[in-house]
């Protein structure tokens, strides 16, 4: 209750909150403002914004509407950003807590794997398993999710190494409570904040990674995403620019408020560890 | 010496880590649809049966996948990354070629970030909660949300479409046959874009932590110590704090090595630059599954060798570490 008060005392969160909500509302309403096919033929193509009170943020060099595929894109990036958050929290969790909780040969291999997802670059992990398993939505989704996870294994570990040695962890071990009963309802409660404070970080990440693939064309064609719309605009990029122009300004807003509300939470959660990590 | 040693030690640790890539990596690519042979005879226009059981004999594809793994991790060893079946070359050859433009754009953009990190971090902190750091911190929030892409994309429209001040792409201005400086100063102004486009997330991450550092120096003992001697602010600042401060930058470099390697992949592709990421995406788009393990190994050597440079120059900044017996 007190976290919650400060977070809403903090400006940074409730302009990020604000931000998040407006394309919360845009992704969810989506099939509300613009039912029908965002990737459908609407009108001529390339139509500057404005041109057309029936298109005010225009059309694409294939003539559909851009502020539809806007707004249906707003729920693929939240969709992936969300689903793909979790797994990678998941998975980050899990390695991180039981590398933690047991130390010594356990850590040393769980760390190893770890190390090796860091040392290969996460964008070109993303390419080899997107030319592995193919690029729908869902193998993308979970890619990228598997991509992400190894600062949150970090994070998890370095904060059960600190908390399994406390007291009350060792009072539930004398009383002869088990190790899951260990892990998941003494130390990781107290081991969470600051994986829920990264994990916007994480989403943030996730985001942009689709986006990026989706630009490169090699994310699923058959999705409005705003990565795919930029990467279209590419071939007007000279004279028509908006196409490409209109959906990086979606993505940056939408990143800035996941950021800002992530701020907001590390002040309200944890105001002793510095952001940025 | 001792320093050396250490960071050998280091870099000694870091070839299981590598072992593991390669293995994963190899593992994971026999799950790839279609081989070398299916490509090349894809390329050559199709062929029967027959023929792609011959070639595949030839390739060594035959075998079991342990014997093929044991005879790839043996020819790594003598830098043998096999043959692309899409380029006509050895794998190593390809990415030898490709490889500077990357290096030169990576170093320029780190600098670039890293420099400019530390300005906006020193000034952010000397002025904490006054208009500059507000404005500073501001900047480097809407930069790290800002996808690089894009942000190339909008330089070329303002430098190289409308002012027409920089080229657009590429990593040299071909119909011109520059030789000595003049060629070294037309790939500089190929870079002035892409570096910018790869290092602004960078940037932003950078001042970010260097504010963080700062500010927790600034508190420290034995500021308070520097200035009691009457030191002046700024000698305080750049004798005592920064030098301090440096230290989370400067490992930060290690860690994200690979973020920024991944980044040059959407980088060199916006602005056609014939470097290794560039290469990356054409050899997902064409299956050319022998150089995407090729430069999977290469980015993984780079990381561990820029991990092995930071190591070193860590040490050098921090007395403690070559201090400590």
């Amino acid at each position: 209750m007190r976290a919650l008060k400060a977070y809403f005392r903090s400006p940074a969160a409730l302009v990020g909150s604000a931000i998040l909500l407006a394309v919360v509302i845009m992704g969810v309403g989506a099939s509300w403002f613009y039912p029908g096919d965002p990737l459908g033929l609407a009108g001529r193509p390339l139509q500057w914004p404005g041109a057309n009170p029936r298109f005010p943020l225009g059309t694409d060099s294939s003539g559909r509407d851009i502020a539809a595929q806007l707004f249906h894109g707003a729920r693929i990036s939240l969709l992936i950003g969300f689903v793909a958050t979790s797994i990678s929290v998941v998975i980050g969790i899990a390695i991180g807590a039981v590398a933690g909780f047991y130390g010594g040969v356990t850590d040393t291999v769980l760390m190893r794997v770890t190390e090796a997802f860091q040392t290969l670059p996460n964008f070109l992990l993303l390419l080899v398993l997107v030319a592995v398993f193919g690029s729908t939505i869902e193998t993308v989704t979970v890619a990228i999710g598997l991509v992400s996870w190894p600062p949150v294994a970090r994070l998890t570990r370095a904060e059960f190494l600190s908390l399994r040695t406390r007291e009350f962890v060792q009072a539930c071990r004398v009383q002869g409570l088990g190790d899951v009963h260990l892990i998941l309802r003494e130390v990781l409660p107290n081991a969470l904040p600051p994986v829920i404070v990264y994990a916007s970080v994480v989403m943030a990440v996730a985001i942009l990674l689709e986006s990026a693939l989706a630009f490169l064309q090699l994310s699923d064609p058959n999705v409005p995403s705003w990565g795919n719309l930029i990467g279209l605009g590419r071939n007007v990029l000279r004279t028509e620019w908006y196409v490409s122009a209109i959906p990086g300004v979606a993505i940056l807003l939408t990143i800035l408020g996941v950021s800002l509300v992530g701020q907001g939470l590390n002040d309200a959660l944890n105001p002793r560890i510095a952001s940025g990590r | 010496m001792r320093v050396l040693r250490l960071a050998l030690w280091r870099l000694a640790a870091s070839l299981p880590t590598l072992l593991l890539i390669l293995v994963g990596m190899f593992l994971l690519l026999q799950l790839a649809p279609g081989d070398t042979v299916d490509a090349l005879m894809a390329q050559m226009g199709g062929g029967d049966a027959r023929m792609a059981e011959e070639m595949r004999r030839f390739y060594g594809l035959d075998l079991g996948i342990a014997a093929r793994l044991g005879q790839y991790l043996m020819r790594l060893v003598t830098l043998d990354l096999g043959f692309s079946a899409i380029y006509g070359k050895p794998v190593a050859t390809v990415i030898l070629e490709r490889l500077p433009p990357t290096l030169l754009l990576m170093a320029a953009s780190l600098s670039f970030a890293f420099f400019f990190g530390l300005l906006f971090g020193v000034v952010a902190a000397r002025r904490v909660n006054k208009w500059p750091d507000t404005l500073i911190s501001m900047l480097g929030l809407v930069f790290y949300a800002t996808p690089s892409f894009w942000f190339g994309l909008m330089a070329i429209v303002l430098f190289s479409v409308y002012l027409q001040w920089l080229p657009a792409g590429g990593f040299g201005d071909i119909t011109q046959n520059y030789t000595g400086f003049a060629a070294m100063l037309d790939i500089a102004r190929h870079l002035v874009l892409p570096t910018l486009t790869l290092g602004l997330i960078f940037l932003a991450i950078y001042l970010r932590i260097m504010r963080a550092s700062m500010l927790e120096v600034l508190s420290l003992d034995f500021v308070r110590t520097a200035r009691a001697k009457g030191l002046s602010e700024t000698r305080v600042v750049a004798k005592h704090v920064l030098r301090n401060a440096m230290l989370p930058m400067v490992t930060l470099i290690g860690l994200q090595a690979g973020t920024m390697l991944g980044g040059s992949v959407v980088v060199e592709s916006v602005f056609a630059l014939p470097g290794l990421g560039r290469l990356a995406y054409e050899s997902v788009v064409q299956r050319d599954l022998n150089t995407l393990l090729g430069i999977v190994f290469v980015s993984a050597l780079l990381v561990i060798a820029i991990n092995f440079v930071v190591d070193i120059l860590y040490a050098r900044l921090d007395p403690r570490i070559s201090a400590e017996s």
